[in-house]
């Protein structure tokens, strides 16, 4: 297993820019996702990898070899496809050793190896059928062991679960970083979706229209996003945001209009440091505003707009003149559409941007 | 707007059954949602209720009018395939009075009737605009205004949401329920999306092989699936299962687990399981993912250890291993664990399902 590097990575098509002085690195062994939304790159940055495309410029390096100018079978890279195609006149088995045969391996070592990737992918009771008696899902599995039966330096995996049924999805993510960690392979997991990319990654690149927008662990980027885009992208709902002013010494006037919010003295006196204007937006994750019925000191009223069950936890939706706040809120607490309730939040998980860059001041 | 109800329909694809005699109702201003997997038969009961296809065998009514041999377009029902389908060369205005027109009804009335509806949906401004000029939200608001202005009696629509991204998705579902509230328009929703299910629908009827599983509130298929099914259908992650002998120790009803753990059952459980006419002994467990608590080991109900870790922000799914089961547990985002670890887990809301049955008896 090898560590791949990519270095300042530009790819056009015509007058299209895929991906623009894109640099990464996954550390052999582990978990590297390209997290972004349709059309960021992803995709393009796999297939130059792999060497299915010419990059225009930038290196790659798999190992300690810059792979620019090598064909793609002599990469030792395996790819995932998103819409895998299996032999449909092959067995499973037959489908598993394919690139094992033209590599002019003995026969007992590719039943041995076949079989052996076979057992852990739990597919070993399906290797005499043909593709078009099995599942979806089982498909899939079928597609990742002949990726996984060669051993290669680096596993691409190109959005791999995309295509399957919710449940299936879930149990293949549970599988794959399992597998992951006990053969100490090196993926480089490209996805866009944000749930994926947090319970899978090692470290997520988020990347959009081409360029690396933030690189950390799952917690950084959940915590920490680096601007407003990360932090709408990752979480279900997304964070929300409010125009605010940033006022005096350290009050942030929210809405503006709303409601005043006092800043803790840390993130006052960074954004005193920070700030060359007072427009800011003010934001908050659903899991950190808290609801009540009851009028209190200290909190803010609001109208609820919709709620939304799901089972033991609800999403509230609190409108705020124009603008809408989601509360993740537990199932216990009944509210009603057009009902006026009563929220604050964590004042530690404030999260401040600013309105022109917006990339978080603190 | 009309209430629905569908009795016994039957439908057939040559040697397929694709529907088996179902029956439920769906009051009027009702927001009923369709749910199970592709091949469920949901989509035929939806287009049988249109009367797209003409079902072998039962009925369907509006109110106590029995429809089922008229035409679609004599049911003056509204069909929405997808939000977005409107024509690009016709301004939203245009879009909006195109069903009116097409029915021949005059001008003045036309005009009195789509100002009732873009009032209602809030978009008297962008009455100008052709599509390509609006954003997707407003899109949606148009395509629903020309749904609506027809005064339908039943609107059906049919995974309206699948085809665009999850962000816009969740706020275009909390929109829809509020409109929906606001029209008191019965509405038969198809799809096969939990979340879409549980946080819309006034009654869920989940379907599966073309048979009705359990029509209920979203908190009764959550807290009380009616089967296994349901339970693993319903939430993320769905249901875990553990199989297990019933056994009385010191008087109390609870379930083994391989011999080893007893897990005691609640009162009314121990009750329901004495009023059976039939003693069972082989059950299934099921608990929710996050009805699983943490303590150290030994200090639980059952021990187990950590299969995989999978982090997802607000909370992490966490996999355990307990003797040969895996089990996943919904824990707080600030829970850490490393493969391997071995932990004490107890259980809360435990459901009893028969072995065999595979229905909740407890």
């Amino acid at each position: 297993m090898a560590r791949l590097a990519i270095e300042k990575l530009t790819k056009r098509f015509g007058r299209i820019t895929a991906i623009s002085e894109l640099s990464l690195e996954a550390e052999s062994g582990t978990i590297t996702v390209l997290l972004g939304p349709t059309g960021a790159g992803k995709t393009t940055t796999l297939r130059c990898v792999a060497g299915l495309e010419r990059p225009d410029s930038g290196t790659i390096r798999i190992g300690d070899r810059v792979v620019n100018d090598l064909p793609p079978k002599d990469r030792d890279v395996a790819f995932v496809f998103q819409n895998f195609s299996l032999y449909p006149r092959y067995t499973v088995f037959e489908n598993i050793a394919s690139p094992l045969r033209i590599r002019s391996i003995p026969k007992e070592e590719i039943e041995r190896r076949v079989r052996e990737v076979a057992r852990f992918l739990h597919i070993d009771h399906l290797l005499d059928r043909r593709p078009i008696h099995i599942s979806g899902g089982e498909m899939q599995r079928v597609a990742i062991a002949r990726a996984l039966v060669r051993n290669p330096q680096l596993f691409l995996l190109d959005e791999p679960l995309t295509n399957l049924d919710a449940k299936i999805r879930e149990e293949m993510r549970t599988e794959l970083k399992r597998l992951q960690g006990e053969t100490g392979a090196t993926f480089l997991y490209a996805t866009p979706d944000q749930a994926e990319a947090l319970s899978m990654g090692d470290r997520i690149v988020v990347i959009r229209q081409g360029h690396v927008v933030q690189v950390g662990t799952p917690q950084e980027i959940y915590h920490y996003p680096r601007n407003v885009f990360v932090a709408d992208f990752v979480g279900s709902p997304g964070m929300n945001f409010v125009p605010a002013l940033f006022e005096g010494e350290k009050q942030l006037n929210v809405g503006p209009g709303y409601f005043i919010f006092e800043l803790p003295e840390e993130a006052a006196s960074v954004c005193r440091k920070a700030l060359k204007h007072p427009e800011v937006i003010f934001g908050i994750r659903p899991e950190d505003i808290f609801l009540t019925a009851q009028e209190e000191k200290g909190l803010y009223p609001a109208r609820v707009d919709v709620v939304e069950p799901l089972g033991v936890i609800q999403i509230v939706r609190l409108r705020l003149n124009g603008h809408v706040l989601r509360v993740r809120s537990e199932e216990g607490a009944r509210f009603e559409g057009g009902e006026r309730v009563f929220f604050g939040f964590r004042k530690e998980k404030v999260r401040i941007f600013d309105r022109f860059t917006e990339e978080r001041v603190f | 707007m009309s209430s629905v109800r569908v009795e016994k329909l039957y439908k057939r694809f040559g040697h397929v059954e694709a529907v088996k005699g179902i029956s439920f109702e769906v009051k009027e201003g009702e927001f009923v949602v369709l749910l199970g997997p592709s091949g469920c038969g949901k989509t035929t009961t939806l287009r049988c209720i249109a009367g797209l296809e003409h079902p072998d065998g039962g009925k369907i009514y509006f109110d106590d009018e029995d429809v089922t041999s008229l035409s679609p377009a004599a049911r003056n029902i509204a069909f929405v395939f997808q939000l977005y389908a409107l024509y690009p060369h016709l301004t939203a205005y245009d879009n909006i009075a195109f069903p009116l027109r097409a029915e021949g009804l005059p001008k003045p009335e036309i005009q009195r009737r789509v100002h009732e509806v873009v009032q209602l949906l809030q978009i008297e401004d962008i009455l100008h605009l052709k599509p390509r000029k609006l954003t997707s939200g407003q899109k949606q608001r148009v395509a629903l205004a020309r749904a609506i202005v027809r005064r339908p009696r039943v609107f059906l629509l049919d995974e309206p949401l699948s085809n665009i991204d999850a962000k816009l998705r969740e706020v275009t579902r909390a929109e829809l329920k509020k409109l929906q509230r606001s029209l008191r328009a019965t509405t038969i929703y198809v799809t096969h999306d939990q979340v879409e299910a549980m946080t819309m629908a006034d009654k869920i009827v989940v379907m599966n092989f073309g048979d009705i599983q359990q029509i209920g509130s979203p908190h009764e298929v959550y807290h009380y699936p009616a089967n296994l099914f349901v339970a693993r259908f319903i939430g993320s992650p769905g249901m875990n299962f553990i199989p297990g002998n019933v056994e009385e120790r010191e008087g109390q009803l609870g379930v083994t687990v391989d011999g080893k753990y007893f897990l005691p059952l609640l009162e009314e459980q121990q009750a329901a399981l004495r009023r059976l006419p039939f003693s069972v002994h082989q059950v299934i467990l099921g608990v929710r993912p996050e009805n699983i608590l943490v303590v150290g080991e030994g200090e639980g109900l059952l021990d187990g250890e950590v299969y995989v870790f999978e982090p997802l922000g607000v909370q992490n799914v966490v996999t355990f291993r307990i003797l040969g089961h895996l089990v996943k547990a919904l824990l707080p985002g600030d829970m850490v664990f490393q493969m391997g670890e071995r932990v004490g887990l107890k259980f809360r809301e435990i459901r009893v399902f028969h072995a065999e049955t595979e229905k909740l008896i407890a």
